[in-house]
């Protein structure tokens, strides 16, 4: 026998356990995901932090995986709903393969598949709680795009999530410029993902940066990125401000 | 074909291992007046012949635009054609509007051939009594099919369906081996031709033929009777002296032709 606890929230009254099956917030979270176009294709950075709460909880998880031979997905936001989209995706790629007729879903394709999933999900309130980073490269073209959990989505030559819009784009848009080398593409990630470390309290130092070109994907090792945590602003950071203690 | 006992119903196996059922619809293509089909590595032209019911009337529509990308032409029952044209445009846009890309066409008669095939394993339904010629773009360029009512479908260079077409089928397997690489003006002047052998002996005039092309670079659309004359003009006289050559040729095929036989009885929903 089940208790019909009634709920009022706009849409009349709803069984207790029907609110049990929608997202309502997030549980183990990710932090921004940055990717640009560069020269030869697309390069995307994030580290590899799975946050619970204010805990740093997860310091193993890739964010950013291959989707088919062309593109690339980077989320962040609840992990668990990531899986999930990475589940729908792998079924959508199977079967494009099934095909085996010389046809197969661009980074284009997968970018509107994916935007639709999302905005059908918030539609029903109940969002996939992620912002997806999805590039790639085909036939010679590079494509880069961006997809929200309210199924905002946009392309664009530099995108990020979360905090990464506030504190990295900044600087690509001062930065970026057409036909980036690889070398000065990765030093640009570098720059963002840095500023990021400093000043995003989920963020941890350990950064993984993946890249899609015409010929395949690469994913290179983790690493660390040096800091300078003498600066005098952050030993003594209330020195100017008036009021503060 | 005659009648026998194992006719009556499409799920009924004949002995000798035929769906006579399914047969018989494609008798129903056979009937229905010519439509052609030629393609290149970047372009494919459909046209077909206009046939009205009475002086008063018009004409049927045969040919249907599918989407930017794909457009199709039938033979048989239109009403049949018209219904699965709804469905091909409807499968097209869905793919458009999830994925912002054009439905590949070889995907596109897969799926109509597996719709068609349905109709042959259901015992309260029949199968569509309509053949098409689809054609369409897809990464590697331009293709031409012809699905079937048995839910079987095959890629094509060139093809003609419908009645008379064995003698546009003749003449396209004169010249198919050129069509590849064949230029578009080059290719509407073939698929003109091809329907003028359909029509074997009435003269060709643009009020009897409807063409319509697509490219890479090309979105479907009908070429209008004006283009159509001026290509006839350009071979209209050359053809008056083939045809003296050729009249001898044509008779005995198309004496032996067994599609002739239905045509006085042509029934209403065939044109």
């Amino acid at each position: 026998m089940t208790f019909t606890i009634p709920i009022e929230n706009g849409n009349g009254v709803k069984d207790a356990e029907a609110d049990s099956q929608r997202t309502l917030y997030p549980y183990v979270t990710g932090t921004s995901v940055v990717a640009i176009k560069y020269k030869d294709g697309i390069l995307m950075a994030s580290d590899m932090g799975g946050s619970y709460g204010s805990t740093l909880r997860y310091k193993n998880i890739e964010r950013v995986k291959a989707i088919g031979k062309h593109s690339l997905l980077g989320a962040s936001g609840e992990i668990s709903d990531f899986q999930e989209i990475l589940r729908y995706l792998d079924e959508l790629i199977l079967n494009d393969n099934m095909w085996a007729d010389g046809n197969s879903l661009g980074p284009k394709e997968v970018h509107n598949y994916l935007t639709r999933v999302m905005y059908n999900r918030r539609n029903k309130f109940n969002p996939l709680w992620n912002t997806l980073v999805l590039g790639g490269v085909k036939n010679g073209e590079k494509y880069l795009g961006m997809v929200s959990m309210i199924g905002v989505s946009f392309e664009d030559n530099h995108v990020a999530t979360g905090f990464g819009n506030h504190l990295a784009r900044p600087i690509l848009r001062d930065e970026w410029h057409e036909d980036l080398s690889f070398e000065d593409g990765v030093k640009l990630l570098e720059k963002c993902m840095r500023v990021l470390l400093y000043r995003d309290r989920s963020a941890i130092n350990k950064l993984q940066i993946s890249k899609m070109t015409e010929e395949g994907l690469t994913v290179y090792e983790p690493y660390s990125l040096k800091t300078f945590w003498e600066f005098s602003a952050f030993t003594n950071p209330t020195v100017g401000a008036e009021g503060s203690w | 074909m005659f009648r026998n006992q194992y006719d009556t119903d499409v799920t009924t196996w004949s002995p000798t291992g035929r769906l006579f059922q399914v047969e018989y619809a494609m008798e129903a293509v056979k009937q229905g007046s010519a439509a052609i089909g030629l393609r290149s590595r970047s372009h494919v032209v459909l046209a077909c012949v206009n046939k009205a019911q009475s002086e008063l009337s018009s004409h049927q529509r045969k040919i249907f635009k599918v989407d930017d990308h794909i457009g199709v032409a039938i033979a048989g029952l239109t009403a049949d054609g018209r219904v699965l044209s709804r469905y091909m445009r409807s499968e097209s846009i869905n793919h458009f509007f999830t994925y912002e890309s054009p439905l590949p066409v070889g995907r596109l008669v897969v799926h109509l051939a597996d719709k068609a095939q349905v109709c042959t394993q259901r015992s309260w339904k029949r199968p569509y009594g309509v053949g098409l010629l689809v054609g369409g773009l897809d990464e590697s360029g331009a293709h031409l099919y012809y699905n079937c009512p048995s839910g079987n479908y095959f890629e094509y260079q060139a093809f003609a369906i419908g009645s008379r077409s064995q003698a546009a089928k003749t003449y396209l397997e004169r010249r198919f081996e050129s069509f590849g690489e064949s230029s578009r003006e080059d290719l509407i002047k073939d698929a003109i031709l091809a329907v003028r052998e359909t029509l074997q002996g009435e003269t060709l005039k643009s009020s009897l033929c409807t063409v319509s092309i697509l490219g890479v670079d090309e979105p479907f659309h009908f070429l209008d009777q004006e283009e159509i004359q001026k290509v006839i003009d350009t071979f209209e006289k050359v053809a008056e002296e083939e045809d003296e050559a050729e009249g001898e040729a044509e008779a005995a095929p198309a004496a032996a032709q067994a599609e002739q036989a239905g045509d006085q009885d042509v029934a209403p929903m065939e044109i």
